[in-house]
């Protein structure tokens, strides 16, 4: 077996240095994804028939191209705008994780608000609250109950799909991992550690979804 | 416009081999999945410890780090071990491992969804364990995980396109060759979305088709088939049998055993 210690304990820093940055794409990524999920489920539903056949298509193409290549098509589109200096990777990395996802993510709100029973609605109507506060203040909390733990586990997959930042040259986790290995030829060592960091980060994770998952749950 | 247009059909032969390279990846590394989420979701559901928690173990572990992770110590660290792979069969074997990990939790879970009352219906009909699965539970299970697997499906597709980064000249690969002979961002990747988006789209549909089959083959699906409307009229019948005014006598032949009254 080929196993370095000395090559470990030098690569760790340094990976642990790159997980910042992929803790930081998995972030922000779900915050965007969040909010961008929850105006497009809330758009599909009050939009106009033709718009609303548009932004489902929209929906479906994001959702079933892949991640990779729209990283890099939207890094070369940054790059051509003569205007602008220096957007940084990952800038364009969590922007563009967060769209991708946010497409999912849609999917999971959509489940959420129908998973309403519609005697609530109903109920709202009737005490004549105005829509806006039937949403805000009936309907979506409801909703998110049932939606939490599945923006979890988008969580979860959008944190093991940050490698792909590595086609934009991002230093993330797995980029920086390939840098030490190449560097030193110590690719076990460091390839193994990141494989280890990622499941140390993602099945506790899943875990603690899987028990808000029965926490949250209505029946 | 037209310009961008020649140049697509002088590439068009490149980007052809680059979407062949692609399909590979995508229908063997599904194949691959497929077979390895069987046997580790079958192993998922056994009784026995030592075969279920080994199994749980292995899919955990592959669903835990990521697919480049995988695909990169298939790549970089088993030449080091002394196993040298093609960059195909290190493509092929991380898509199949990492997805087969993710379809073999669909699978177990299918399997116990399966109504309870179909298990006690094959042990009560003493069917061997081999049999009841793969004639009772297997097929109800099957209809039930395709939409997930169809799901899967199209994210190993896209899980594809990481290949680019192991010397691979898959799609990807070809969309920003076509993007530099071109230098035209906007027109080669629409180009290349839109193959994906495609490709896409035809997994869906024969997903579809292959969960029509499943629920025909259960007996659940068009309601207004021939059979179903035969029964209808059988049950029509038989309920006319059981009216109270006609049936007093429950005759062994009148349909309804051991009931005298009205249902």
């Amino acid at each position: 077996m080929i196993w370095n210690w000395e090559f470990a304990a030098e690569a760790l820093p340094l990976l642990l240095r790159g997980f910042v940055n992929t803790l930081i794409a998995t972030v922000v990524g779900t915050i965007i994804a969040a909010i961008l999920g929850l105006i497009i489920a809330v758009a599909i539903r009050g939009l106009p028939r033709w718009i609303n056949w548009l932004v489902r298509l929209i929906v479906a193409f994001i959702r079933n191209t892949p991640l990779v290549v729209q990283l890099i098509f939207v890094y070369y589109i940054f790059a051509g705008i003569p205007g602008l200096v220096d957007v940084p990777a990952l800038v364009i990395g969590f922007i563009v994780i967060g769209i991708h996802y946010s497409t999912y993510m849609s999917e999971s709100y959509r489940a959420g608000i129908d998973s309403v029973p519609p005697g609530q609605h109903e109920a709202a109507t009737a005490l004549s609250l105005p829509p806006v506060r039937t949403f805000t203040a009936v309907v979506l909390p409801q909703a998110l109950r049932a939606t939490i733990p599945s923006l979890g586990n988008y969580a979860v997959a959008m944190f093991k799909d940050t490698p792909f930042l590595f086609a934009i040259s991002v230093v993330e986790l797995v980029t920086s991992a390939q840098q030490f290995g190449a560097a030193k030829f110590a690719y076990t060592e460091a390839f193994t550690l990141a494989g280890i960091i990622f499941l140390l980060a993602s099945y506790p994770t899943s875990l603690l979804i899987q028990r808000l998952d029965r926490r949250l749950a209505t029946y | 416009m037209t310009d961008n247009f020649t140049s697509l059909l002088s590439f068009l032969p490149q980007l052809w081999e680059g979407v062949q390279t692609t399909l590979i990846l995508t229908i063997v590394g599904s194949i691959g999945a497929v077979i390895i989420a069987l046997i580790l979701g079958l192993a998922m559901t056994s009784e026995h410890g030592w075969v279920r928690i080994p199994a749980r173990i292995v899919v955990e572990f592959f669903r835990g780090t990521s697919l480049l992770v995988q695909l990169f110590w298939l790549f970089y660290v088993f030449p080091l071990l002394g196993v040298d792979l093609e960059p195909m069969a290190c493509g092929i074997g991380a898509l199949a491992l990492n997805y087969g990990a993710y379809s073999a939790e669909v699978v177990r879970s299918s399997i116990k969804t399966v109504a309870p009352g179909q298990w006690e219906a094959a042990i009560a009909l003493s069917l061997s364990p081999s049999r009841r699965m793969i004639r009772v539970i297997f097929p109800q299970a099957w209809a039930l995980m395709i939409p997930s697997l169809a799901t899967l499906l199209i994210q190993l597709l896209k899980g594809t396109a990481v290949v680019s980064f192991i010397t691979l000249s898959d799609l990807t690969d070809k969309i920003t060759q076509l993007r530099q002979s071109t230098n035209e961002t906007y027109f080669a990747f629409t180009v290349g979305l839109i193959i994906y988006f495609v490709i896409a789209w035809l997994i869906q549909e024969l997903m579809n088709f292959l969960e029509r089959r499943a629920t025909a083959a259960l007996g659940r699906s068009r309601p207004n088939s021939r059979n179903d409307r035969r029964q209808a009229r059988r049950d029509a019948r038989m309920s006319k049998s059981t009216d109270p005014g006609s049936t007093s006598i429950a005759g062994p032949n009148s349909g309804n055993i051991g009931y005298g009254g009205p249902l």
